[in-house]
């Protein structure tokens, strides 16, 4: 082994960070592109692409392709259905599997290991293979809503939202949480009276923070990015979440800036988000994969 | 908890009566619904009673044949030989169009073939299309495990180290499985582009010049290489987290026990790393193979399956038939076919890498 001197030790940190930089650039350029091209008319942004200039905010700049953007598609609908779609989905999820894992882990009731050990199954099943047969019985499925008994749930904000509120990995990452709360504390309650409700509100779901954080963040991503599904059920503009947007940037004529104003103001509040947030985004994709 | 005071089936019932409903109308009910419509001709809208068909469904997407033709030979026995000089064989349409002689190879075409004797034999499909589905489909998920798996590892240990700032790229490597594929894809459609693509840009300054622009997407042979590509790009830094999660629960103390008994890099990486990493390392080769089969978003985006069916795959298939074509039976035929592949897969691989005693 080579003595360390701090000659070669410098070297070796400079090599080190040069590696880490190096791959850095292979992960974020695509993504800086996409912002730059953003602000550049398409003549110039397609002659960029030869040089480093692609890179750089240099030549003729504006904010020309956002406002194009919204005159030609209804963007901020796009985004406002999102935004809907995805946050009712997060908030139901919460509640529906974290007081479905609270009865799993803390009360003992009949069926109780059957229905969890079909719930877990449900994990090997991938979505892609139950996509099409879900999609008949959307479009037969029976709906309350202001206009009285309508039949089919196609077009609308419900056929994407309820069939993603109960998931396997959802429950699973609360009922690997729960089991490591304190039984006894909820065993005492239980002793002074509480109800199960009352134990359910507070104490349990106090004590959820890291686990609700974890499943929040899952969903999310899971809906904001979801693209399949929406693409199948929804063919009403008033319906359509971002990713399915898209497709007006491809009808006629494209113009690529206003293509890259596009993904940039659907990408960016998530990246910033997940900037903002980033410890707790790793954290919950590293729970995932703590098996015990 | 055995105690009569967390005793109480209609708490039970209640409050995970919900979630147990929703999973079982949309998750096990479709699933059930898949089996069950893969055997009749189901249509999303249709004026016809649906019909049970039994196993067409199956037979016109797996239906396989074997043809070996000889050279024609003229009324002397000689070899006919065509304009290029080679031996004529006979047209394969005459056998598997309407020919009575051979029924079970009616409507089939050419899969591949291969010289053999004198002549030629053919494989032949029922549906050539699903077939090279399967095929790409298995193809991506085998380059792409490893692989990832691979670069996720490099990379967790990479990031494992202790230096000042370490965590900014972190944060970078990560940044990408936060942007949805379909935004991912449209980006790479510029990156591989045959005219101003970056990556032919960038392999031209890099050899002067002197390498040939290809059309990444729109060609065969490197169409589905291109889209490995990215999709490696996009997840590596899911599983390089659930990697460096595995990484932080080998303890310290095994690290130090090998630098005082001067191991080397390679025999800690080797009789320390590896092995601590071992539940991690089955549980990222299976959720990798798991979503590699499910393939769908990049294929929509980029290529729609061309070029010559180069990047067909299984999802994609299941959807242009199911949704595009509204052959609901066509497309969860499909979908059970996935399913049980997926199911051998898995079950493949936990038998692998099982704990031997």
């Amino acid at each position: 082994m080579a003595t360390i001197t701090s000659d070669n030790h410098g070297l070796r940190l400079a090599v080190r960070y040069a590696v880490l930089v190096l791959i850095a650039v292979i992960f974020i350029f695509p993504l800086v592109f996409m912002l730059i091209s953003s602000l550049k008319p398409d003549a110039q942004l397609l002659a960029d692409t030869s040089s480093l200039k692609a890179f750089l905010p240099v030549g003729d700049i504006s904010f020309n392709n956002y406002s194009a953007a919204f005159k030609r598609a209804p963007v901020g609908l796009f985004i406002l259905n999102s935004v809907i779609v995805t946050g009712v989905t997060v908030v139901l999820s919460l509640i529906v599997c974290s007081s479905a894992a609270f009865v799993f882990v803390f009360v003992n009731w009949q069926g109780r290991d059957l229905i969890l050990t079909i719930i877990l199954a449900t994990l090997i099943v991938p979505f892609e293979t139950i996509a099409i047969p879900l999609l008949l019985i959307s479009s037969k499925l029976p709906w309350i809503g202001l206009d009285g008994l309508t039949w089919g749930w196609l077009n609308s904000y419900h056929v994407q939202i309820i069939p993603f509120v109960a998931d396997g990995l959802t429950i699973y990452l609360f009922v690997q949480y729960f089991k490591d709360l304190p039984g006894e504390l909820i065993e005492a309650a239980r002793v002074e009276g509480a109800s199960w409700f009352a134990i359910y509100r507070r104490i349990v779901m106090p004590l959820a923070g890291p686990v609700l954080a974890t499943a929040a963040i899952l969903k999310f991503l899971a809906m904001y990015n979801q693209y399949l599904w929406p693409l199948m059920v929804v063919q009403e503009e008033g319906y359509r979440p971002v990713m399915v947007g898209l497709q007006y940037f491809f009808q006629l004529n494209v113009v690529w800036g206003e293509v890259m104003a596009y993904l940039s103001l659907i990408t960016l509040p998530v990246l910033a988000f997940y900037l903002y947030l980033q410890k707790a985004f790793i954290a919950s994709i590293a729970s995932t994969g703590v098996k015990g | 908890m055995a105690s009569k005071f967390t005793r109480s089936n209609g708490t039970g019932w209640l409050m995970a009566g919900p979630a147990a409903f929703l999973i079982f109308c949309f998750v096990i009910l479709p699933f059930i619904a898949a089996i069950g419509l893969s055997f009749t001709n189901q249509r999303l809208v249709s004026p016809n009673p649906t019909e049970f068909t039994g196993l067409a469904n199956y037979s016109q997407l797996l239906g396989m044949g074997m043809l070996h033709l000889d050279p024609v030979k003229d009324d002397a026995g000689n070899l006919v030989l065509d304009d290029a000089g080679q031996p004529k064989l006979p047209e394969l349409r005459s056998f598997t169009r309407h020919n009575k002689d051979y029924p079970g190879i009616d409507g089939m075409r050419e899969l591949f073939s291969f010289a053999s004797g004198e002549g030629r034999t053919y494989v032949l499909a029922r549906d050539v299309v699903f077939m090279k589905a399967i095929l790409n489909t298995f193809i991506f998920v085998i380059v792409v495990a490893p692989l990832q798996g691979g670069l996720a590892l490099c990379l967790a240990l990479l990031i494992n180290q202790r230096l000042r700032g370490i965590n900014v790229f972190r944060a970078i490597y990560f940044m990408p499985v936060v942007v949805s594929i379909v935004v991912v894809s449209l980006l790479w459609r510029f990156i591989y582009d045959g005219q101003s693509g970056l990556l032919n840009n960038l392999l031209g300054a890099l050899s002067f010049g002197t390498l040939p622009r290809i059309d990444w997407l729109g060609n065969a042979s490197t169409a589905l290489g291109a889209i490995i590509a990215m999709s490696v790009w996009q997840a590596v830094g899911f599983h390089m987290v659930i990697w460096l999660s595995g990484l932080q629960t080998i303890s310290p103390t095994l690290y130090e026990a090998a630098a005082i008994e001067g191991a080397s890099k390679w025999q800690t990486f080797r009789y320390i790393t590896w092995p601590g990493l071992r539940n991690t390392a089955v549980l990222v080769l299976v959720v990798i193979t798991m979503q590699a089969f499910g393939l769908f978003s990049q294929i929509d985006v980029m290529t729609k399956g061309g070029p010559l069916d180069s990047t067909q795959t299984i999802v994609f298939q299941a959807i242009q038939r199911g949704y595009g074509k509204q052959d609901i039976s066509g497309g969860s035929a499909i979908s059970v076919i996935l399913f049980v592949i997926v199911l051998s897969v898995s079950l493949i691989q936990r038998w692998l890498t099982r704990e031997k005693v």
